[in-house]
């Protein structure tokens, strides 16, 4: 079976810092990491590896310093990896970024199931993977914990909704978005660590890729941020004090009491 | 702005009734509809006559009612391909979807399908004096709030999670309900389901008076939170450490990623205050924190904060009120 997993590199979200009067984000600084649920999708897929044999792909759009963290991805059990980078895929939305990773996904060729982590950290919105199943032209499943082939050659996934777990097949090529925490991610082989480092990540730019610039970054975004704005939080009284645990709890008692939310009797007893 | 196709809100049936985001999205769209000087539609797909009654006393102008036997479960490629004939057809200005599994399933499939932009995950809705509507989503790291619109491609497509507009009430307004009878065949699902595992802890966080939220500070002791929410008739909340640990169960997680909750009060117990998180409880009437860290900042969203361990606080305050 030959994969691709789509890995997004995001700064670690507490060390992002806003500049209310400028209203802009400073990132200058920031550490970044593999967006938690890719790991998610990385290892179901090197699982399906170990399975029925074949490949696993990375692919990633970003500037070249992504570059080491694909090599994480490697050293993890990747077989190779796709960087998709250029000025030209800078500012994209989820329409452009699911486009070009759609066109990453037809320059690898041959792929049978393309794997994204259910949403990224920073500020996901969940759209990537349908939108390259999408552009593709092929089955989607969202939210997916489990995955299989089965014996007649259809993707057989779980799907986790919000009142339950579905089970549903469907026919290769197919496009799975994992949910985050799905699995363990295994841990870097030392083994494969030397050999990641030596390994060539194929830099794709647009010219190379042959997509079409109209649908690349942000002339291919048809969302536009028109402001931003200081999030209105609401009023507080803030008082905040320290009391020894008995005190604590009177004093958090009588304000459940004041809201009138204490039940006189137990809720579950007879009235 | 002249506009005949209106805002439209998709609704989502579930098991022959409509999740109720897609009644609180209603209740919000038709203030957009308004503003826009425009009609508003609510489309449903499924099987339900009474759901397509149930959804015109909610103040849309008009039901889309499209019914068939195989609508009554949700599949990628059936829905996608309905949902676009109908768009294309009807040529909406707005299209809103509640950001359910199934709603973003759609969403992202169809924003690309009709070459649209779509704003995920709003936390308000907006009209600007341009007549534009802007979808305001919190901006990464928090803080601030980033207002998108979709100035040159319809519809805007727009998703909103649970909890996120309040409940509106019935209205009495006359609503006309279209019936839209096609012919489908087995042949047109992308598809087949094998089995359904129903999980039975149907919790709804955002219908919840009274909150007992944990975060990682409870180091999974869930118990007593249990007893005080039983004894408040409320329900436990959490954290995303706490449902990513597998503490309690993932549809009880309230924040960005989880739901947003407008309870009387929400009592926070060892959770940080990471705006991620305290979107969830933004809405609460009052909001009672403990932490043993004085500086954590969920204290700057609290009424009543409590420096101390949780453990001892909350094994007391449930004695204390046990005892009323
Ligand atoms: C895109 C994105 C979406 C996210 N969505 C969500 C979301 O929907 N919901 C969500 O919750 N998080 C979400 N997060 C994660 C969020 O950023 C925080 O990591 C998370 O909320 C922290 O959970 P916590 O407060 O339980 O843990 P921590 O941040 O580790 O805080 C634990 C707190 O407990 C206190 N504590 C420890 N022991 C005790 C004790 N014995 N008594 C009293 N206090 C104690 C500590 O002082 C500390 O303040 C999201 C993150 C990202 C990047």
């Amino acid at each position: 079976m030959q994969s691709v997993v789509c890995l997004k590199v995001v700064p670690r979200p507490e060390e992002v810092r806003v500049d209310l009067e400028k209203k802009t984000l400073d990132r200058s600084g920031v550490r970044s990491v593999i967006n938690p649920a890719d790991l998610s999708a990385l290892e179901m897929a090197l699982a399906l590896r170990d399975k029925h044999g074949g490949r696993v792909t990375l692919l990633s759009m970003g500037p070249p310093s992504f570059e080491p963290y694909l090599r994480v991805g490697i050293a993890v059990g990747a077989d190779d990896a796709v960087l998709l980078s250029d000025r030209a895929f800078g500012g994209a939305d989820t329409l452009a970024t699911s486009y070009t990773l759609s066109e990453g996904v037809r320059t690898i060729g041959g792929v049978d199931l393309v794997l994204c982590g259910d949403e990224s950290s920073d500020g996901g919105t969940s759209q990537v993977p349908q939108g390259i199943a999408e552009w593709l032209g092929c089955s989607q499943a969202t939210y997916v914990d489990r995955a299989d082939r089965t014996s007649d050659g259809l993707l057989r996934v779980r799907r986790v909704l919000e009142d339950g777990t579905e089970t549903i097949e469907m026919p290769f090529p197919a496009v799975v978005s994992v949910l985050g925490g799905t699995g363990e991610p295994r841990f870097i082989d030392y083994d494969r660590w030397a050999m990641a480092q030596q390994a060539t990540v194929h830099v794709i730019d647009a010219a190379a890729l042959g997509a079409d610039p109209k649908l690349l970054g942000l002339k291919g975004s048809p969302t536009v941020v028109a402001g931003l704005r200081e999030v209105r939080k609401p009023g507080r009284r803030h008082e905040v004090v320290t009391l020894e645990p008995e005190a604590a709890a009177a004093r958090v008692a009588q304000e459940l009491r004041r809201l009138g939310l204490v039940p006189e009797k137990e809720p579950s007893a007879p009235t | 702005m002249s506009d005949v196709g209106g805002v439209w809100v998709y609704a989502e049936e579930r098991a022959g009734s409509l999740r109720p985001v897609s009644l609180e999205i209603l209740g919000r769209a038709r203030a957009v509809a308004d503003a826009l000087g425009t009609r508003l539609v609510a489309l449903t797909f499924g099987s339900e006559e009474a759901t397509a009654r149930d959804l015109a006393r909610y103040g849309s102008d008009e039901v889309v009612a499209v019914e068939h036997p195989l609508l009554g479960r949700y599949d990628t490629r059936l829905y996608t391909d309905l949902l676009e004939r109908e768009v294309r057809a009807g040529d909406p200005s707005v299209l809103l979807l509640g950001a359910t599994r199934d709603g973003q399933d759609l969403a992202g499939r169809l924003a690309v399908r009709l070459r649209t932009g779509l704003t995920a995950h709003v936390t308000s809705l907006e009209v600007d004096p341009e007549k534009r509507l802007v979808g305001w989503v919190p901006g990464f790291g928090g803080g601030i709030e980033a207002g998108i619109v979709c100035p040159t491609h319809r519809p805007a497509i727009v998703t909103v999670r649970p909890g996120v507009f309040p409940m509106p009430l019935p209205v009495s307004m006359p609503c006309e309900v279209r019936w839209v009878r096609p012919s489908l065949d087995p042949s047109q699902l992308g598809s087949q389901r094998v089995s359904f595992e129903p999980k039975g802890t149907g919790v709804d966080l955002t219908r919840s008076e009274v909150l007992v939220v944990g975060g990682r500070g409870t180091s999974g002791d869930f118990d007593r939170l249990q007893k005080l929410a039983h004894r408040l008739g409320g329900e436990v909340g959490a954290t995303r450490v706490a449902t990513d640990s597998g503490w309690v169960e993932r549809d009880r997680m309230i924040g960005q990623t989880g739901v947003v909750t407008h309870p009387k009060v929400a009592v926070i117990l060892g959770a940080s205050g990471a705006v991620q998180f305290t979107v969830g409880i933004e809405k609460a009437g009052f909001v009672i924190a403990v932490n043993r860290d004085p500086d954590a900042p969920i204290f700057d969203s609290a009424d009543l904060g409590l420096v101390g361990d949780l453990g001892p606080i909350v094994d007391r305050l449930v004695r204390q009120l046990g005892e009323a």
